[in-house]
């Protein structure tokens, strides 16, 4: 499983960093969580709004920190 | 940070530590100056016109929805709308500079294209809340006036001549799916929300009220000296808004969005602070930098001065506010009004940093065309602004 985690670099994207290692952690899957700071990258994903969390090439949450459990219910589908 | 970096930083305090004349009485009174400007701002600014512009933002940051916003950036969005939503939307989206460069890419290759995007790019933060209200309560509500009014028309003149000077590569953008933040059902009406924003204006303007010359007679000096019970009834006004109409979960993200414009924001103003009463010092009293340099820079309304002060607006980095008191210490060194307008409009707008930023997503023909609008733009509006002052 893939995860990456887009913004560039500020305080909420490490906290949104954070929940989501911690989700993974929880869960007991491997996954390989990727930061992305590059702003043509995360445009390229059609993103409007830091941070935001693409699993597996879907875009699950744009613009706020989600919860753990919300991550985790990703994670399992 | 890398280990050799921190070494270059500790090698450079070292030798500052060593070389710097702190004995000589021009480093002590600019040193003296440096925390009494400080002292005016934790006096005069701090209780009465920051704390409640923080609690405004922190509010707006949670409570009115992004994604309401957001949609007038699409690419198939109606171009007046577009362009006038870009122009305004920075004191609702750009308080936090998490938002402001991926959205402006994003706008930029999915959305609405080059024309809005650089309209918010320019207004995000220049209008912010924050940055409008110290600007008024410290330099006059005339520059803090001109420059919300500046950086509205600017952002659209500056999205609709980007838009007219690469028409034909506009184009050629790529196209797909765009992800907007999800709107959270709240609840509460738009009027509520309005209404809930308005209040808290309302106790920063009464808070803020200035103190009417001496002498004067009228409706002035009465509201003055009945500022504090209005205050007091408005934050009433306020708890009980808030105990009507939202819940615990919701008061407490407002307090923490607060709290995280705080923490980011304070320390950052307080070094500003220092440096420009360093350098600068208080209106009236000399520091490091001699007053002969400022005027012969600066002074007056020629077109040099506007020129050089947008021109050294756009290429400095301002971290958040602090142009305010560097401005407030080149005013009482003899800056022009018209000079220090158009470093207020160029300012905070652009700087070396995120011009390199703007340029490895627009390319850089057109980020040098966008720098050059918004310097050109700003030394006229100094001059029209300079022209009317005098």
């Amino acid at each position: 499983m893939e995860i990456k985690i887009l913004g560039p670099g500020c305080p909420k994207c490490e906290q949104t960093l954070k929940v989501v290692e911690a989700a993974v952690h929880e869960a007991g899957i491997s996954a390989d969580i990727e930061k992305v700071t590059d702003v043509m990258q995360i445009a390229g994903y059609g993103v409007f709004g830091t941070p935001a969390v693409v699993i597996d090439g879907d875009v699950k949450s744009v613009g706020k920190i989600p919860s753990k459990e919300d991550v985790k219910s990703w994670l399992e589908t | 940070m890398k280990e050799r970096t921190k070494l270059l930083w500790i090698a450079a305090a070292f030798c500052a530590a060593y070389y710097i004349p702190w004995g000589h009485p021009l480093i002590r009174q600019s040193g003296l100056e440096a925390f009494m400007m400080l002292q005016e701002y934790a006096r005069e600014h701090v209780l009465t016109c920051l704390i409640p512009a923080f609690f405004i933002a922190g509010a707006i940051a949670v409570f009115v929805s992004q994604a309401s916003v957001l949609k007038y950036f699409g690419a198939r969005a109606n171009k007046w709308l577009s362009y006038s939503v870009a122009s305004v939307s920075g004191t609702i989206l750009a308080v936090c500079s998490c938002t402001v460069l991926p959205l402006f890419a994003g706008i930029y290759t999915r959305g609405a294209g080059i024309g809005p995007a650089t309209a918010f790019l320019y207004s995000g933060p220049a209008i912010n809340v924050l940055a409008i209200t110290l600007t008024a309560k410290i330099l006059g509500w005339q520059l803090g006036l001109a420059r919300a009014i500046g950086a509205i028309v600017f952002a659209v003149a500056t999205g609709l001549l980007m838009a007219f000077i690469f028409r034909k590569e506009d184009a050629a953008r790529a196209t797909g799916p765009i992800h907007v933040p999800d709107t959270d059902e709240t609840g509460r009406s738009l009027l509520q929300d309005t209404i809930y924003i308005f209040t808290m204006v309302l106790i920063l303007v009464f808070a803020a009220f200035a103190k009417p010359a001496p002498g004067a007679t009228g409706v002035w000096p009465a509201i003055y000296s009945a500022k504090w019970p209005i205050v007091i009834a408005l934050i009433a006004v306020l708890g009980l808004m808030v105990k009507a109409w939202f819940t615990r979960q919701e008061c407490k993200s407002w307090m923490e969005s607060t709290w995280g414009f705080m923490k980011q924001i304070f320390p950052l103003l307080a070094g500003g602070v220092l440096v420009a009463g360093f350098l600068l010092g208080r209106p009236g009293h000399p520091a490091l930098i001699p007053d002969q340099w400022v005027q012969s820079l600066l002074g007056g309304n020629s077109i040099w001065a506007n020129l050089i002060a947008s021109l050294a607006g756009a290429l400095m980095y301002f971290a958040t506010l602090t142009e305010v008191p560097i401005l407030q210490g080149l005013l009482g060194a003899g800056m022009g009004e018209g000079p220090a307008l158009a470093l207020l409009l160029a300012g905070p707008a652009l700087s070396l940093p995120n011009m390199l930023v703007i340029g490895s997503v627009m390319g850089l023909k057109k980020t040098a065309v966008f720098c050059a609008i918004i310097v050109v733009m700003s030394s006229i509006a100094g001059m029209i602004y300079g022209t009317i002052m005098a």
